[in-house]
C-alpha cells in the first residue's frame, strides 16, 4: 500500500561512507534532506579494512575537511592509532593513514547525522524512483512509502544485487550479510542504465585472544599527535597497535592446491576485480615466485577482539581458510570469527554522468560512491560530498560545483570517472594526479577552504583563522625575502653542520632556505620571527619556498589547463554535423558530452587534431551566431 | 581568444640558404627576447612592429652564441595568425634550425602541432567562415600525414628504441610509485637517488644516440650531401652530368613541420644523393684553389661523400695531394678518368694515397666505369661504412625536436637528483620525458603507468 510520507528537497539513498557525506552536505547548505538507509545500525559502517587514509585516500580526507564534510572530524574522534606516512619522502605525497575502532566510528557518524538540524534519517529500502520528464521527483520504499523531492543521490554502495560468494557457495546479499537491493538494480536498467558487474572482497577475521603476538612484529603509530582535521584540537594519546605476519610455503601450497575450489578459477566469478585489492589466491597464481606475502593484523577497535587481517583477502572455501590461518607464525591456534569472501554488485557505467555527478539521462538524479565503480571509504566519501553538495545547491536553486583536477584528488576522481569510465573498480593512486605536487595533504585547506565557505560548509570563525594562517604565510615569506643573513662564523657553523657549503657572501634568507640541507627551523635558528608562528604556517612556508621550481612549473600547466577548461562545449552540440572528426573520436565525444575542450581532450581515443576540429567548429558556430544577430 | 605560443621550422627541410622558425602566441616576442641578443644591447620587446633586427641567439644554459640570426618581429593583429609573431631567419640545415627551435622550445614555447598556424589564423579570425571546412581538413590532412611518417619510421628500429626506452622508464616511475602508494610494502627494494641516478644517466645517454642518428637522418632525407672534388679540368662537370643523366631524378613529398616540402635528388642504386648545384660546383673550384683556407675544409667537412677526382691524362700533381691530405679521414671514392687518353698518371702513387679508399677507373667520356663508380657508392652506403647503413635515423624535425625535449627534461632530473631533491619530484622530469617520447610514437596515455604498478609488483590489501 503506497502512501505520501513527506517533502523534502533532497532525499539520499543509502547512509554508507557517500551517504553520510552526501545528507551531511546537503543539510548544512539548508537543503530539507531525508537520508534512507537499509538497516539504521550500519550508517557509515566499514564492511572491509578498519582503516582511513593513506597515500592519495589521506589527502582526499583532508580535502573533505577543507570543504566542510565530515570524515575527518569522525576518524579524529574515533581512531586507535594514526601514521603519517612517506615522511621521508617529498611534501607532495605525504599521507596520514588512521586505524578506526570501526563501531565508534559509525556510531559517532550515525550521532552526528541525528544531531544535523535539516537532516531526517529513516530506515527503509528504496525500490523505485519517481520519474516524471526524465526528471527525478523522488522515491519509492519496499513498505510504500513516497517521498517527494527536488533532488535524489542513490549511494547504494555493493548493495545493488549484491551476492555473497565464498567457496562453491553464492547466494543474494548485501555486504556483512545485509539484505540485498535487488528491485532498484533492476528499476535503474529499465530507466535504461547500463550497469556493470564489478566485484571485491574481504579478508576473514580472527579472534585476537588466540593470536601469538610475540610471532609477529609490531608495527606502533605515530607518538607526534596527528589530525586529519583542521579543527581537531584533542588528541587520541591511546593508541593500539597493528601487528605484521608473513605468509610462507606452506600457505602456499594449501592455496594452491584448493584453486580449484576457488569461484575465482572456477568461472563463478564473473565481476571485475580490482587490481589493488587482489585476492590471496590471485596474489599466489600471478606472482608464484614471490617466497612470502605480507599480512598486517589490524585491531577493529576498543571494545572487540576481532582482529582483521589485511593481505588475506579470499572467496576460498571456508574450510580453506582455517586451513591458510593456520599456516602464518602467530596464527596457529588462531579462531576465525567471520569468513573472508567476495561480493559482485551492480555499478552504473560512469560516463553516463555529468561532473557533477547528475545523471546524463534523468535530471536531478545524482550517484556517488561504489555504484560509480569506485572502491573506498574515502573515494566514497568525496564523491558523496560532491554529489549531496550539488543536489543541495539544484534544489536551493544555486549554481553547481565542479572541482578541477588541480583542485583537488576530489576532481581528478570525478573527472576519470565521468570522463574515461573505468573497467575494474576505481581507486585513487597519487600517480593518476598530474598536479599531485598541487596537491598536498599540508594545503589542502589553501586549495579548498574558499570554496568550502562561498558553498556554506565552513564556519565564519573557522574561514577567519584560516585567513588569518594564509596571512601569516605570506608575511613570513615577505621577512625572509627581505632579510639578508650575513656569512657570520655561527652561521657558517651551522651550514658546516648541515654538510652545506659556507657562504661567500651575504645571502637572502628565503635563498638559504632553498639550499637542500637547510630546514626553516636552521633558518629560523639565524633569524627568529618575532611572532611566533605556529608549525602549520612554518611547514607551508617551508615547503613553498623550497619546491618553488617545481610549484612553479606545475601552475604553468594548470595554466594551460584553465585555459583549456574555459572553452566550453554545448552540450547540444550535435558531433555527426562535424565531418572531419575521426570516427572513434566521435563515437566517444557523443558518448562523454564533454562540458570543456580541456575534459574532450582527456578522453582515450580523442587525438590532438580531432581537438583542434573541435575548436575550430565551436569558433565557426560561434562566429555565425554573431553575424546572425 | 588567448592562446600559448607555439613554435615551428615554416621553411623546407634541408634546402636553401637560410630557414626559419616561426613563433606565435602572446609571448612570442618576450620568448625570443629572451634568447635575443642584438647589436648594442636592442631587446626585441622594445623594437617597433614589423621590423628585423640582426643579433645573434644566446643559448641561456651554456650563456654562448648559439646561432647568427635575423628576427623578425610582428606584432598581432596584422600579421598571419592575428597574433605576435616572431620569424627567427637562421642559416639552413637541418642542424642549426633544430638548434633554434630547440632553444626556442625551451625558452617557454611549445612545439606547434600540424596545421596548427592556419587553426590560429582561424581562431582568431584571420580566415573567414566559408574556408572552416577547410581548414578542418587540412588539420585531418596534415595530422594524417604527420601519423604516416611516424608510422613509416615506427617499422624501422625508431619506435622499437624509442619503445624500449620508454618502456625502461616506466618501470623506473612505477618503482618509485610503488614506493609512494604502497610505503609499507616490503618487497621492493627503496628507489634511491644513487639508482634514479644511474637510471636517468641511462636514458639520456640512449637518447644522445638516437639525436646524433639525426645526422644519418639527414642523410636519408636530403641524399648524402656530396662533393665533388678535384683540380680544375679533371672530369668534374662530366661526373656530375654523368650521374644525373644516367639516373632518374627522383621527386619526393615530404611532410616538414608546417609547410610540405619539394625536394630532389638523384637516387643512385637506392642511394640518395644531393650533389652540389652548379653553383656549388663552382664552389668546390675555389675550393681546390684555395685548400688550406680553413673555410675550403669546413665545407669539405660537412660533406658525408667526397668523390675525388683525378686526371689520367695528367701528372699528379701538390694539388693533387694537397686534396688528399684535405680529405683524410672522410668517406672518399678515388675516381681516375680520362682512360680514353694516355695514361700519365702513376697509378702505384695513386693507390699509395688512396689507402683503404675505393679507386675507380672511368671514361665519363666514352661512359666506361660508371657502374662501377655507382656499384661503389651503393657497397660503401648499404655496407654501413657511411653511418646511415643500419637505417635507425631520426629525419623528421618535429621527432628531433621532442628527442631534445626529452633530453632537456632527463637532464633536468639528473640535475636535480644530484641536488637532494625528493624523488618523487624529480618524478615530474622523469614523466615528462616519457611523456615526450611517447608523443613521437604517438602514444602518451598515462593508464599505462597503473598498468605497469600492478603488473610489476604484487600489491594490495
Amino acid at each position: 500500500m503506497q502512501y505520501e510520507a513527506g517533502n523534502y528537497d533532497v532525499i539520499v539513498i543509502g547512509a554508507g561512507h557517500a551517504g553520510a557525506e552526501a545528507g551531511l552536505a546537503a543539510a548544512r547548505q539548508g537543503a530539507k534532506t531525508l537520508v534512507l538507509t537499509i538497516n539504521l545500525d550500519m550508517v557509515a559502517f566499514m564492511p572491509c579494512n578498519p582503516s582511513v587514509g593513506g597515500p592519495a585516500k589521506g589527502i582526499v580526507v583532508r580535502e573533505i575537511d577543507a570543504l566542510g564534510g565530515e570524515m575527518g572530524k569522525n576518524i579524529d574522534k574515533t581512531y586507535i592509532q594514526m601514521r603519517m606516512l612517506n615522511t621521508g619522502k617529498g611534501p607532495a605525497v605525504r599521507a596520514l593513514r588512521a586505524q578506526a575502532d570501526k563501531f565508534a566510528y559509525q556510531h559517532e557518524m550515525k550521532k552526528t547525522m541525528e544531531d544535523e538540524p535539516n537532516l531526517t534519517l529513516v530506515q527503509g529500502m528504496v525500490e523505485q524512483l519517481v520519474i516524471e520528464d526524465d526528471t527525478c521527483t523522488g522515491v519509492i520504499t519496499k513498505t510504500g512509502a513516497k517521498y517527494s523531492a527536488k533532488t535524489v543521490v542513490i549511494t547504494t554502495g555493493t548493495f545493488l544485487r549484491g551476492e555473497i560468494i565464498l567457496g562453491e557457495l553464492k547466494y543474494s546479499s548485501g555486504p556483512n550479510n545485509q539484505q540485498p537491493s535487488i528491485r532498484l538494480s533492476e528499476h535503474l536498467e529499465d530507466l535504461g542504465f547500463d550497469l556493470v558487474r564489478f566485484k571485491t572482497g574481504t579478508p576473514p577475521r580472527v579472534d585476537s585472544l588466540t593470536i601469538d603476538y610475540s610471532k609477529t612484529e609490531i608495527q606502533p603509530g605515530d607518538d607526534e599527535p596527528r589530525a586529519f582535521s583542521y579543527e581537531t584540537t584533542k588528541y587520541i594519546t591511546d593508541q593500539l597497535p597493528c601487528w605484521l605476519t608473513y605468509t610462507n610455503e606452506k600457505t602456499h601450497q594449501i592455496i594452491d592446491s584448493n584453486l580449484h575450489r576457488s569461484p575465482m578459477y572456477s568461472g563463478m566469478i564473473k565481476g571485475t576485480g580490482p587490481r589493488y585489492c587482489p585476492s590471496i589466491e590471485d596474489k599466489i597464481v600471478r606472482f608464484n615466485d614471490k617466497p612470502r606475502h605480507q599480512i598486517f593484523l589490524e585491531p577493529e577497535g576498543r571494545n572487540t577482539q576481532e582482529v582483521y587481517v589485511q593481505g588475506l583477502s579470499t572467496s576460498l572455501p571456508e574450510d580453506v581458510q582455517h586451513k591458510i590461518l593456520q599456516t602464518l607464525p602467530g596464527l596457529e591456534n588462531a579462531q576465525m570469527m567471520r569468513a573472508g569472501y567476495a561480493i559482485e554488485y551492480d555499478a552504473i557505467v560512469p560516463t553516463q554522468l555529468w561532473p557533477t555527478l547528475e545523471t546524463k539521462k534523468i535530471k536531478n538524479l545524482y550517484t556517488a560512491g561504489q555504484i560509480n565503480g569506485t572502491s573506498g571509504y574515502e573515494e566514497a566519501a568525496g564523491q558523496g560530498l560532491m554529489a549531496g553538495l550539488n543536489a543541495g545547491r539544484r534544489a536551493l536553486g544555486r549554481e553547481e560545483v565542479i572541482l578541477s583536477r588541480s583542485d583537488a584528488y576530489i576532481g581528478v576522481l570525478i573527472d576519470d570517472l565521468v570522463t574515461k569510465g573505468t573497467n575494474e573498480p576505481y581507486r585513487l593512486l597519487t600517480s593518476r594526479a598530474e598536479y599531485r605536487l598541487l596537491l598536498r595533504h599540508d594545503n589542502a585547506d589553501l586549495r579548498l577552504t574558499e570554496i568550502g565557505h562561498q558553498v556554506g560548509l565552513i564556519s565564519e570563525e573557522r574561514y577567519q583563522k584560516f585567513l588569518a594562517k594564509k596571512a601569516a604565510v605570506e608575511a613570513e615569506k615577505e621577512r625572509l625575502q627581505s632579510i639578508i643573513i650575513k656569512p657570520k662564523p655561527e652561521v657558517q657553523e651551522l651550514i658546516k653542520s648541515q654538510g652545506g657549503s659556507e657562504l661567500k657572501d651575504g645571502i637572502k634568507a628565503i635563498d638559504l632556505l632553498k639550499r637542500p640541507e637547510m630546514s626553516y627551523e636552521h633558518i629560523a635558528q639565524i633569524v627568529p620571527s618575532e611572532v611566533k608562528l605556529d608549525e602549520e604556517v612554518t611547514e607551508q612556508v617551508e615547503i613553498q619556498v623550497k619546491y618553488e621550481g617545481y610549484i612553479e612549473k606545475s601552475l604553468q600547466q594548470v595554466e594551460r589547463l584553465k585555459k583549456m577548461e574555459n572553452k566550453k562545449i554545448p552540450t547540444d552540440i550535435d558531433y555527426d554535423a562535424i565531418p572531419s572528426l575521426a570516427s572513434e573520436a566521435r563515437q566517444k565525444l557523443k558518448k562523454v558530452l564533454p562540458l570543456s575542450i580541456a575534459q574532450a581532450s582527456r578522453i582515450s581515443g580523442v587525438n590532438p587534431a580531432d581537438i583542434s576540429i573541435l575548436l575550430v567548429y565551436l569558433e565557426q558556430g560561434r562566429i555565425a551566431r554573431v553575424s546572425n544577430e | 581568444m588567448q592562446l600559448d605560443t607555439i613554435a615551428a621550422i615554416s621553411t623546407p627541410m634541408g634546402e636553401g640558404a637560410i630557414a626559419i622558425v616561426r613563433l606565435s602566441g602572446e609571448q612570442a616576442i618576450e620568448i625570443a627576447g629572451r634568447l635575443f641578443q642584438g647589436v648594442g644591447g636592442k631587446k626585441l620587446t622594445d623594437v617597433a612592429s614589423h621590423t628585423i633586427h640582426y643579433g645573434h641567439l644566446i643559448d641561456p644554459r651554456t650563456d654562448e652564441v648559439a646561432e647568427e640570426v635575423m628576427v623578425s618581429v610582428m606584432k598581432g593583429p596584422k600579421t598571419f595568425t592575428k597574433e605576435d609573431v616572431v620569424e627567427i631567419n637562421c642559416h639552413g640545415g637541418l642542424v642549426s634550425v633544430n638548434r633554434v627551435l630547440q632553444l626556442v622550445l625551451n625558452a617557454g614555447a611549445r612545439l606547434a602541432d600540424p596545421g596548427e598556424f592556419t587553426k590560429r589564423a582561424f581562431l582568431n579570425g584571420r580566415i573567414d567562415l566559408s574556408q572552416a571546412e577547410a581548414v578542418m581538413d587540412l588539420i585531418r590532412a596534415k595530422t594524417d600525414r604527420a601519423m604516416n611518417v611516424a608510422l613509416g619510421q615506427m617499422e624501422g628500429r625508431l619506435s622499437r628504441l624509442i619503445s624500449r626506452l620508454r618502456q625502461e622508464i616506466l618501470e623506473t616511475l612505477a618503482h618509485v610509485e610503488v614506493n609512494i602508494d604502497y610505503p609499507e610494502y616490503d618487497d621492493v627494494e627503496e628507489m634511491t637517488h644513487q639508482l634514479l641516478i644511474e637510471k636517468a644517466q641511462y636514458v639520456r645517454d640512449e637518447i644522445k644516440k638516437l639525436l646524433q642518428t639525426s645526422q644519418q637522418g639527414k642523410i636519408l632525407r636530403e641524399g648524402l650531401s656530396t662533393v665533388i672534388v678535384g683540380r680544375p679540368n679533371v672530369g668534374k662537370s662530366s661526373l656530375l652530368n654523368s650521374l644525373v643523366h644516367e639516373n632518374k631524378a627522383i621527386v619526393t613529398d615530404i611532410p616538414g613541420t608546417t609547410r610540405d616540402v619539394i625536394e630532389e635528388y638523384v637516387n643512385v642504386r637506392g642511394v640518395p644523393l644531393r650533389l652540389l648545384d652548379t653553383a656549388g660546383i663552382r664552389e668546390t673550384e675555389d675550393i681546390v684553389e684555395r685548400i688550406g683556407v680553413e673555410r675550403s675544409r669546413q665545407v669539405l667537412k660537412e660533406a658525408d661523400l667526397l668523390l675525388l677526382v683525378l686526371n689520367y691524362a695528367d701528372d699528379l700533381t701538390v694539388e693533387d695531394e694537397n686534396i688528399f691530405k684535405a680529405v683524410e679521414g672522410m668517406d672518399v671514392i678515388v675516381i681516375v678518368n680520362k682512360t680514353d687518353l694516355p695514361q700519365k698518371i702513376d697509378l702505384e702513387r695513386v693507390k699509395e694515397l688512396a689507402k683503404d679508399h675505393k679507386l675507380v677507373t672511368t671514361s665519363l667520356l666514352e661512359d666506361v666505369g660508371v657502374d662501377e663508380l655507382e656499384e661503389a657508392i651503393a657497397a660503401l652506403f648499404f655496407a654501413g661504412s657511411i653511418e646511415a647503413g643500419d637505417m635507425t635515423y631520426v629525419s623528421n624535425s618535429r621527432h628531433i625536436a621532442l628527442l631534445n625535449q626529452s633530453l632537456y627534461s632527463i637532464e633536468e632530473a639528473i640535475t636535480n637528483v644530484q641536488a637532494g631533491v625528493p624523488i618523487d619530484i624529480v618524478q615530474i622530469d622523469l614523466t615528462r620525458t616519457w611523456e615526450l617520447l611517447g608523443e613521437i610514437i604517438g602514444e602518451s596515455v598515462h593508464e599505462s603507468l597503473i598498468d605497469q604498478l600492478f603488473s610489476q609488483f604484487c600489491l594490495g590489501k
